[in-house]
């Protein structure tokens, strides 16, 4: 039973990171209607500038609001300098384009910062509590951060004229430039926000993974995962569902381990947790299409 | 007010037409297509498009084939290495070509062909292994399993569309690796460790060596496959397929049965390239979990975007890319680190993206339809 | 056999040629002086196959490096006057990749032999082709115990100690110092996680398996391995096998701690560095981790000062200025080049790939800078695993401290 608790708590540890990585694939999916490969990618460059800075002696939250800074100005500059002409191009071409983004950022990491891995401090106390041993102090830290990036989120979209544009834009484009939004410049926003928000999912994510090029990589499917149960056009439902996603896992593995403990038959165990939670994640997508979250889009033709 | 699938449904459509116009590829408009599509407007020249490429790919195969008979025996001018080199090209070529089918004529987006390129080869691999079959009769194992896992695999597709489908694709070819490890077939698959074969050498004592005569048994798919494509994709069938991809909710009203379309197309699409991986496993005499990873999967997209969606000379050009890309990166970073100086050591993969989105920005259509527009351009002039 | 035929014929015919060209060139000296395609009397011609791209890419670095040791080697003159030319491709750690770049070497650029390719899956692949066509697939980079198999495959030779034989070592040591041992085992689900497993578990013996009271595996693609880590705990054991690639045994060892699980720990070799593993893990958690080591940790400060580790600094500040001194693999690039270099100098003016083998198959007590005291390096006809000893460690400050005598397989 305790072990329960502890692969619940750990499940929802791992939540937050897939989590953080759901929203900023949300964010861009809210501002272009791409789902962006190179997420991951770039959210694990922005990290490694995050960590130079952090070489170079600056305090933590000051390194990350620079590297979240620069990472916003990158994600405007790809989205101005190499999405901008493609506007026209099908959505494949697209994909290719970030395909060829993941490449490069992968390889320029491996390249600057070499590929031995590297500690990334947490930024929260280690104290100890009651309970400190089922859960961290840093994974909470990081869940915290997740529901408070997730607030302002909201509060942007919801409360802010400038948030209300970019939704605009992105809905409907030929609206939105009827009643004078800069369309072209909102995209690029989205772009910017999107690339911050990986910043900042990076730092939380490192210290518990560390930081090395292919951090990210793998990160990316959960994120993907709980991004579409949730409703990919809803941050809310983003965030639940990266922390479904990754309970579900920890659940498969335990289980699978009862059942051979029990009945001395392995069934499934680590080996399968990704696919078997994978699976779960496309059943729910096909009885529920939209995601739990997402409002199912009515078709006119 | 037109929905986001919509909008990309009509934007592939019309990046389609457009090649079509420019006579990269012959395909009748799809029937179903309402009066207001472009597509409408190929509709008087389409047969000559038609005969033309008809032409072509049989004509390349006809070279291709010409190239053995003239330089071919052993100790000819093309050596063994280099007939690999041009079998792996068709190889890919067919997977491409059946992703192809898929992506480009049935406007579904797949990111895990890799999957069904793993059970391909795995059931060749297999049957050679455990069952002693010929080689070559394990190809149509191959085709029938991939066809129904692709099938069965097609089904959820029904209900997923976009970027859900994507999202299933990609697990699946995420999952795949882990799957030929799990423990109840490691006896089948030979777990981490994979299977070997021996290689398998010309019949009949015909004086060829075994990289010459499999570059014929490619040759052979590859045209079989290329002609099988053709001929479904101008039959009745192969209509339905692509109105489904220009107007769905049409195609539906029209009675088209799109569910079951589109499973079968996820399956004929599996299918070649589940006999693309059967050769490969045939070619290489070794299968492992490792050759199968995800960025096989890319590798063919890749291949069927820079190629040319939805085009069948297309398909051979994205084989080609697929099989040098790789070595162009590597030898382009050695070159460029002996060249200039950096204070860091390059990759092979910042060449490698670079080279993709430049290939994007310069022919967003793939090279077929780039050259397709270039040729235009010349006429017109 | 076509293919053999075709080799057989094309090795005679060039070795005929280089005979020939060689007896217009040099006359007398002609007796002692043999050469197979890919070696004449300015070059020697070696190919390799590495991950330079993809997300096995941290191992490109051993290429890197031994591209950077050749370059040293014919700035000082080569190898018995003979240049190296050392021709690495990047095979992405696909085997497909592996087959084909081995054999674009082996038949279009001629190589005489293939060095230190990486990975027991692209190894794998290629490992009968070698040995059919005759060529040696020298000093592998893998620690699978299959390559030293002389009588099969003549032509294949590893270098480092087989996962095998280190897992049995911790074997033997667990049962001879633990009481009432109850074993946890962690294992990355691939080919090197299954040697070291195997190897384990036959060294414990069929009677002792039953002290495994929990196996948990992992995939590379996981993030991490809390949800592993968790299982292994309530599972109550007091062992600890740790058999992780550097990234997951930092996370094992920091999980371990966070969740307040002290057993003895074993760690694998391939994870038993300061700059990739225990600093990253933290050093207090890591304190009285065992391991087994035959190389010097170019992280460890107890080697500063000795001289073969200041002169691999030296050429690396020299030749690899870019590169991070942390990383291990810089050393180990550095020790296979010098082993292949003692090859290349016992061979002499007989450079046939026959003599190579045959070369590499009589190392004598051959020490290579960076190799742990006392570690040699032997091989003989029958004998093809070049090093074969280690010596337990642990962890102890800042350093591991060696303990114990020479270890090695005794079979």
């Amino acid at each position: 039973m305790e072990q329960l608790l502890q692969q619940i708590a750990s499940g929802l540890a791992s939540g937050a990171i897939y989590a953080c990585v759901a929203l900023a694939l949300v964010m861009i999916f809210t501002a272009t209607e791409h789902l962006n490969f190179a997420q991951g990618e770039m959210a694990m460059f922005s990290t490694y500038l995050c960590w130079q800075l952090l070489q170079w002696g600056l305090g933590f939250w000051t390194a990350l609001a620079i590297a979240a800074g620069l990472s916003f100005i990158i994600g405007v500059l790809i989205e101005r300098i190499i999405l901008r002409p493609l506007q026209g191009a099908s959505a494949l071409s697209v994909v290719v384009v970030f395909i060829g983004l993941l490449a490069i950022f992968h390889s320029m990491a491996g390249a600057i910062w070499s590929h031995t891995i590297k500690t990334f401090p947490s930024p929260f106390p280690e104290v100890a509590f009651a309970g400190s041993g089922i859960i961290g102090a840093h994974q909470i830290g990081m869940v915290a951060v997740t529901i408070l990036m997730l607030s302002a989120l909201f509060a942007f979209f919801r409360f802010t004229t400038l948030g209300l544009a970019m939704r605009a834009a992105a809905q409907n484009p030929t609206s939105a430039r009827l009643v004078g939004v800069n369309v072209d410049w909102m995209l690029a926003l989205g772009w910017g926000l999107a690339a911050a928000i990986g910043a900042v999912a990076g730092a939380m994510v490192a210290p518990v993974v560390y930081l090395e090029p292919n951090m990210m990589s793998s990160i990316l499917l959960y994120g993907f995962a709980g991004a579409l149960v949730g409703g990919i056009s809803s941050p809310g439902g983003a965030v639940f569902g990266g922390f479904l996603v990754g309970v579900l896992e920890n659940l498969v593995a335990y289980f699978g381990n009862l059942t051979e403990k029990m009945f001395g038959v392995y069934i499934i165990g680590n080996g399968e947790k990704l696919s078997v939670a994978l699976i779960i994640v496309i059943t729910i997508l096909t009885l529920k299409p939209a995601g739990l979250f997402g409002h199912v889009i009515t078709k006119r033709v | 007010m037109s929905t986001p699938l919509q909008k990309t449904a009509i934007a592939a459509a019309q990046a389609v037409n457009d090649l079509m116009r420019k006579g990269a590829v012959a395909v009748e408009p799809a029937p179903a297509a309402p009066a207001a599509t472009p597509a409408m407007d190929v509709a008087t020249d389409a047969p000559a498009m038609r005969k033309r490429s008809r032409v072509l790919i049989p004509a390349l195969l006809v070279l291709a084939a010409g190239s053995l008979v003239l330089f071919g025996g052993k100790g000819g001018l093309i050596s063994d290495f280099q007939y690999l080199q041009l079998s792996l090209i068709l190889v890919y070529a067919i997977a491409v070509l059946g992703l192809n089918m898929l992506t480009g004529f049935n406007g579904q987006i797949s990111l895990g062909h890799g999957a069904f390129f793993a059970l391909g080869a795995y059931t060749a691999a297999v049957m050679i292994e455990h069952y002693n079959l010929n080689y070559l009769a394990t190809l149509p194992a191959a085709a029938v399993f991939c066809f129904i896992a692709g099938y069965l695999f097609g089904l959820p597709a029904l209900r997923l569309e976009g970027h859900y489908l994507a999202l299933a694709t990609f697990a699946l070819a995420t999952a795949v690796p882990q799957i030929l490890k799990y423990k109840h077939i490691e006896g089948l698959t030979g777990g981490v460790q994979g299977i070997n074969l021996i290689k398998p050498e010309a019949p009949f004592k015909l004086a060829l060596s075994s990289d010459q005569w499999m570059y014929l048994v490619v040759l052979a798919m590859a045209a079989l496959m290329f002609w099988l494509a053709r001929n479904l994709l101008d039959s009745r069938p192969g209509r339905a397929i692509m109105a489904i991809r220009d107007q769905p909710l049409a195609a539906l009203t029209m009675g088209i049965n799109t569910a079951h379309y589109k499973a079968t197309t996820f399956g004929i699409s599996a299918l070649f390239v589940g006999i693309a991986g059967a050769l490969h496993a045939i070619i290489f005499e070794y299968v492992s979990p490792d050759s199968y990873a995800f960025s096989l999967s890319v590798a063919i997209l890749v291949g069927a975007v820079v190629g040319g969606i939805a085009s069948l000379p297309g398909a051979l050009i994205g084989g080609a890319f697929v099989q040098v890309i790789d070595k162009y990166a590597d030898a382009a970073t050695k070159q460029l680190t002996a060249m200039v100086h950096l204070p860091i050591d390059l990759e092979p993969w910042t060449i490698y993206g670079i080279l993709l989105i430049t290939l994007v920005y310069v022919m967003p259509s793939g090279v077929a339809g780039g050259l397709a527009q270039l040729k235009a351009k010349w006429k017109r002039r | 056999m076509p293919i053999a035929n075709v080799s057989r014929r094309g090795l005679s015919l060039g070795a005929l040629g280089a005979v020939l060209g060689f007896a217009l060139a040099a006359g007398p000296a002609l007796a002692q002086k043999k050469y197979d395609e890919g070696a004449t009397d300015t070059e020697i011609k070696i190919g390799q196959t590495m991950p330079y791209s993809g997300n096995a890419s941290a191992y490109g670095k051993i290429g890197q490096t031994e591209v950077a040791v050749f370059k040293m080697i014919n700035d000082q003159g080569g190898i018995n006057g003979r240049k190296i030319n050392f021709i690495s491709l990047d095979d992405g750690y696909s085997p497909p990749k592996t087959v084909e770049m081995t054999r674009k070497l082996v038949e279009e650029d001629k190589v005489l032999f293939m060095f230190n390719q990486l990975g027991t899956p692209p190894n794998s692949a290629i490992h009968k082709y070698m040995n059919a066509k005759k060529v040696p697939q020298l000093f592998v980079a893998t620690g699978a115990s299959k390559w030293g198999n002389p009588k099969e495959f003549p032509w294949t030779m590893g270098w480092q100690p087989d996962y095998a034989t280190e897992g049995a070592i911790y074997a033997k040591h667990i049962l001879s110092t633990v009481k009432d041992a109850k074993i946890a085992v962690l294992m990355q689900n691939d080919d090197y996680g299954k040697d070291y497993y195997n190897g384990f578990k036959a060294g414990l013996g069929k009677d002792n398996e039953k002290l495994i009271v929990q196996f948990s595996t992992y995939e590379v693609t996981d993030p991490t391995v809390d949800s592993q880590m968790i299982q292994l705990k309530n599972s109550g054991a007091n062992v600890f096998f740790n058999i992780t690639t550097p990234k997951f045994a930092a996370q094992a060892i920091k999980k371990a701690a966070e969740i307040g699980w002290k057993p003895t720990h074993y760690l694998n070799n391939v994870s038993a560095s300061f700059g990739a593993v225990f600093v990253p893990a933290g050093v207090e958690q890591s304190q009285g981790i065992i391991t087994a080591l035959y190389q010097k940790d170019v992280t460890d400060t107890q080697w500063e000062k000795s001289p073969d580790f200041v002169a691999w600094k030296e050429f690396m500040a020299k030749y690899m200025p870019n590169a991070d001194l942390k990383d291990q693999n810089h050393a180990y690039g550095y020790e296979v080049a010098s082993t292949l270099m003692q090859v290349l100098k016992q061979c002499g003016d007989d450079l046939t790939r026959e003599n190579i083998m045959k070369q590499a198959a009589s190392l004598k007590d051959y020490e290579t800078p960076m190799l742990l005291p006392g570690i040699k390096i032997n091989t003989s006809a029958t004998n093809f695993y070049p090093i074969q000893s280690v010596r337990l460690a642990r962890v102890k400050g800042n350093t591991v401290e060696l303990f114990g005598e020479i270890m090695s397989s005794n079979n």
